[in-house]
């Protein structure tokens, strides 16, 4: 899959809340095929703190518009000043890096996503719905207001929430929710805080499933050529970023 | 149509610019991006004599301008190098240097033997910047006796163009240029990472697993400029001159400083087209100050 550097327009920035918006920008040549978990890294112009790019998921594909939606979480000067960004503007963006979740088919999926890490899940249950799988997606956030895009996920199947504060869904974190002992899944795929993934981890152990993990590494190039992003894995140290961002649970010494 | 060509001692460059080893991997992860052949040269990754893991993560961490690393030289050994990479990158048409690295003078010398032996690599990047084992941690670059130690030990075994890589973190650069020329060096480059360090002052803890680490970037260029200014000034071989270079303007300053050809480093994470454009804006610096030729630029700094 070759690798671009483009410059991309921006056609709209949502705010889904006061942390969280999603960006939809379009390109100017026809997009390349894009597969779930995925990541573009995003040049965040005229800022000295923000020397280095910024990685993102791809949140969705939309190919008939010919544009990528990014799901970002403002949490420093980079992503802040992305959340600046407004219609017309542009964004030069290195794509698409990494490599991808597995597509199982006629299974009984699990998409378990947490903080900015329900970025590449919405790309990923579209996949997984077109393959025959039967996709539920949990999303883990503090409170009712952060609980965003639900329909967009009723589209590839059944979604469900966790609250920390209780007041939306079941209250708890994602790995409390009476799903996960009500029903038997085949295959589980989470991306979100680390705590979160290692307990969904160790939740598809204990069942015997499957379960792949989308990490989010500091990064500095994305495409293999600095070795700063590694992950130890059973098989010595990995590139986060061109053999991963996804890991199957079996591979990392978590 | 200007000369952009130049030359190192015997080794001929098509044009000034070459990347900076650590930062181009093995010219691979930028066939997607650039065409190769329009660079004077490429510096793949470090390489020793044996596996190394390198450093455990966190390995980077951004500062403003620049970006601290502590990689620790990850790599498969030289043989690995000779076995499965050279075959596959020494059809490109550029000039292919090897970064040599070592803990122990026994490590340089066999790395750079076997590295000799590969009929497209005409030259090895020697990185005296490691600590030296056997003299308690030391980096070789950092003493003018253990860096010329080095030296000599490599030169006795390699026979094509040896360039030594300089390190910055000390008191007088020239004393160490001067004593790895002394010892047969065809050219330095200059200059390797600063050592630095950075803090989370919310959590208390450094970024970077190793503490210190080395910083790259637009934050280190005017220390690397003076460098070059200053070594060109105290020996006669030709220079190669790095630490920042974001584009062409940058180029132009260290040409003017007194480089013969530059390096590009950390600006490939940020524009991975980055080096292809410095060479034309080299060019058309020139037609925009009628210079005929890149030669004629070399160490032309105008001091009253
Ligand atoms: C493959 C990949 C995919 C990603 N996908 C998304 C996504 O879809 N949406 C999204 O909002 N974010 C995503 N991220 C994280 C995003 O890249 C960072 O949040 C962003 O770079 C922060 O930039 P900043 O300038 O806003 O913050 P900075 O000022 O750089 O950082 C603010 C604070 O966050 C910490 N921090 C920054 N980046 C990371 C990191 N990667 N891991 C741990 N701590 C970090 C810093 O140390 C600092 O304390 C992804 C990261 C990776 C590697
Ligand atoms: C991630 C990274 C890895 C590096 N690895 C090496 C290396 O293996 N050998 C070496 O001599 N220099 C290494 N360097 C140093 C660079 O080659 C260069 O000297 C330095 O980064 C300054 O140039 P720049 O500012 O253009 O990046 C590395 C630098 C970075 C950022
Ligand atoms: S971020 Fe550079 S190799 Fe992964």
């Amino acid at each position: 899959m070759k690798k671009l550097v483009q410059d991309f327009e921006v056609l709209q920035r949502k705010e889904l809340n006061d942390e969280h918006f999603v960006l939809d920008v379009k390109a100017l040549e026809p997009l390349p095929e894009i597969r779930p978990g995925q990541f573009v890294n995003v040049l965040v112009k005229d800022s000295n703190t923000t020397f280095l790019r910024r990685p993102l998921s791809i949140h969705f594909v939309d190919y008939e518009h010919n544009t990528i939606s990014l799901y970002i979480k403002k949490i420093g000067d980079g992503t802040k000043k992305l959340g600046n960004l407004k219609e017309g503007d542009s964004l030069n963006i290195v794509y698409p890096l990494g490599n991808q979740y597995s597509i199982p088919n006629n299974a009984n999926t699990l998409l378990v996503g947490g903080g900015c890490g329900v970025a590449p899940l919405l790309y990923l249950a579209k996949h997984l719905k077109e393959a025959g799988n039967n996709v539920t997606t949990l999303l883990g956030v503090r409170s009712e207001k952060d609980a965003v895009e639900l329909d967009a996920y009723k589209e590839y199947g059944n979604i469900l929430v966790t609250t920390e504060d209780g007041s939306f869904g079941e209250k708890g974190y994602p790995t409390q929710h009476s799903v996960l002992e009500k029903e038997k899944f085949d295959y589980v795929f989470t991306c979100g805080p680390e705590p979160m993934m290692k307990a969904v981890a160790a939740y598809s152990v204990q069942k015997n499933i499957p379960c792949e993990v989308s990490l989010e590494n500091t990064m500095a190039c994305g495409f293999g050529a600095c070795l700063c992003c590694i992950t130890e894995t059973t098989e010595g140290n990995k590139c986060t970023c061109t053999e991963g961002p996804v890991f199957n649970i079996n591979d990392l010494k978590w | 149509m200007v000369n952009l060509g130049v030359k190192l001692k015997d080794l001929s460059l098509k044009n000034p610019v070459m990347t900076a080893s650590g930062t181009f991997g093995f010219g691979e992860e930028f066939e997607d991006f650039i065409d190769l052949s329009n660079l004077g040269g490429i510096l793949v990754k470090g390489t020793t004599r044996h596996h190394r893991e390198g450093n455990p993560y966190p390995r980077m961490a951004e500062t403003p301008s620049g970006m601290l690393n502590a990689v620790g030289l990850q790599n498969k050994g030289v043989e690995n190098f000779c076995k499965e990479i050279y075959p596959r990158i020494k059809h490109y048409d550029t000039n292919i240097l090897v970064n040599v690295s070592g803990s122990v003078i026994e490590d340089y010398v066999e790395t750079a033997a076997m590295i000799n032996e590969l009929e497209y690599i005409p030259a090895i990047e020697l990185n005296i910047s490691c600590p030296n084992v056997k003299e308690g941690g030391m980096a070789f670059g950092t003493s003018c006796t253990s860096a010329a130690s080095v030296v000599k030990a490599v030169r006795e075994v390699y026979n094509k163009h040896l360039m030594v890589k300089l390190s910055p973190n000390v008191t007088d650069i020239t004393e160490i240029a001067k004593a790895v020329e002394a010892e047969g060096a065809d050219s330095v480059s200059l200059i390797n990472t600063l050592l630095g360090m950075a803090i989370d002052a919310e959590t208390r803890k450094p970024l970077l697993s190793t503490v210190t680490g080395g910083l790259s970037g637009p934050a280190v260029k005017p220390v690397a400029l003076r460098m070059v200014w200053q070594v060109f000034n105290a020996v006669n071989i030709p220079i190669v001159g790095l630490g920042g270079i974001m584009n062409a303007k940058d180029a132009i300053e260290f040409i003017l400083a007194g480089a013969t050809a530059i390096q590009i480093g950390t600006a490939n994470f940020i524009d991975p087209q980055v080096t292809e454009k410095v060479v034309v804006g080299i060019e058309d610096y020139m037609k925009r100050h009628n210079v005929q030729d890149i030669n004629d630029l070399i160490g032309t700094l105008q001091i009253q």
